[in-house]
């Protein structure tokens, strides 16, 4: 059973983008950074603005605020730092966000087939009735399932 | 009586590379898959025009031996802005010259990370992955991605064409004179 299939209490990070609040799973965070100096080289991934250095691996910055409230963030205070595939570090992803974060305990409902597909279940909260996302359907990339396998082509040079 | 350490720190390997500027963008290649170094200035007279409209990016041949030798443009592969080119890498066990405005510098990396998943598009083709380089991310280039084999095809059509063309007029002209 996939967690969206329950209803018991689960732990979500509560973010801000623009006005609205949304909520991730949060054993597909890893943790909440000051925006830092971001690397821009040619590529072809539009969703993709650069690569953040965290911990000595790059991680990919994907704003997601332009799928979700029509436009893109102008200011950045932190970058969330998730992974599509829960467990592992080969798949990080920083997500600007425009205000402070919030670990909570919540009820999920799942989402239904009339839901978008980056909706992944629904939590109510403070009287408000917040989106947990799918970033698998949110950002660009590979099936998650191919995770495990992003560093199965490295040559030989490795640490 | 004395035991050898069974801990042993594994070597680092190490990858000689080539920093090189395409459109100001730092780009870095293997120096292993370069074969030669040349200034665009000492193959003017050797290199020929090829006009393929379905690959832009190249507009030069060279004729090494029996192989045709395509030049491509570093700038027009990775979408950059057009920039006056300088040098040119020959690559080694491919059929690519690559168009390029300056080496930066020559070093050692010994980390190489996979492209994160989230790159999905021909940027997985070209690049073998990611360096770090004092606190800078570079990206480090597949010397086998930069013309598919199909583009090849075209090309290798466009350039038969021309050279059997090339061959008739040089015919046509020592009958003449």
């Amino acid at each position: 059973m996939s967690w969206t299939e329950q209803y018991d209490a689960r732990s979500c990070v509560l973010l801000r983008l623009g006005d609205r609040r949304f909520a991730l799973a949060a054993d597909q965070v890893s943790e909440l950074v000051a925006p830092s100096r971001m690397f821009r080289f040619a590529h072809r991934t539009p969703e993709i603005d650069g690569v953040i250095l965290r911990r000595g691996r790059v991680v990919p910055v994907c704003d997601v605020a332009e799928k979700l409230i029509g436009k893109r963030l102008t200011s950045r205070r932190f970058y969330l730092i998730s992974t599509r595939c829960p467990g592992t570090t080969s798949d990080w992803i920083a997500l600007p966000v425009s205000g402070d974060c919030e670990l909570i305990q919540a009820d999920l409902t799942p989402a239904g087939p009339s839901d978008s597909p980056h909706v992944a279940a629904w939590l109510s909260h403070d009287g408000e009735v917040i989106e947990v996302l799918n970033l698998s359907a949110l950002t660009p990339g590979i099936e998650p399932q191919d995770c495990a396998n992003g560093n199965a082509a490295l040559p030989q040079a490795q640490a | 009586m004395r035991f050898e350490s069974v801990h042993k720190t594994p070597a680092v390997r190490t990858e000689q590379i080539i920093l090189f500027r395409s459109s100001n963008q730092i780009f870095a290649i293997s120096s292993a898959s370069v074969q030669e170094v040349r200034s665009v200035d000492s193959l003017a007279g050797a290199a020929m025009e090829i006009n393929e409209p379905g690959v832009p990016k190249v507009r030069h041949l060279l004729r090494r031996g029996e192989r045709n030798v395509y030049v491509v443009s570093s700038a027009a592969h990775f979408g950059l802005r057009p920039s006056p080119a300088a040098l040119i890498f020959l690559l080694r066990k491919t059929r690519v010259a690559l168009l390029i405005d300056g080496i930066e510098k020559m070093t050692t990396m010994t980390r190489l990370q996979a492209l994160s998943g989230a790159f999905c598009h021909e940027e997985r083709v070209w690049y073998r992955g990611l360096t770090v380089l004092d606190q800078n991310v570079i990206p480090v280039v597949n010397p086998q991605g930069f013309l598919t084999e199909q583009e090849l095809l075209q090309l290798d059509a466009a350039a038969g064409a021309l050279i059997e063309a090339e061959a008739a007029n040089a015919q046509e002209m020592r009958i003449t004179s």
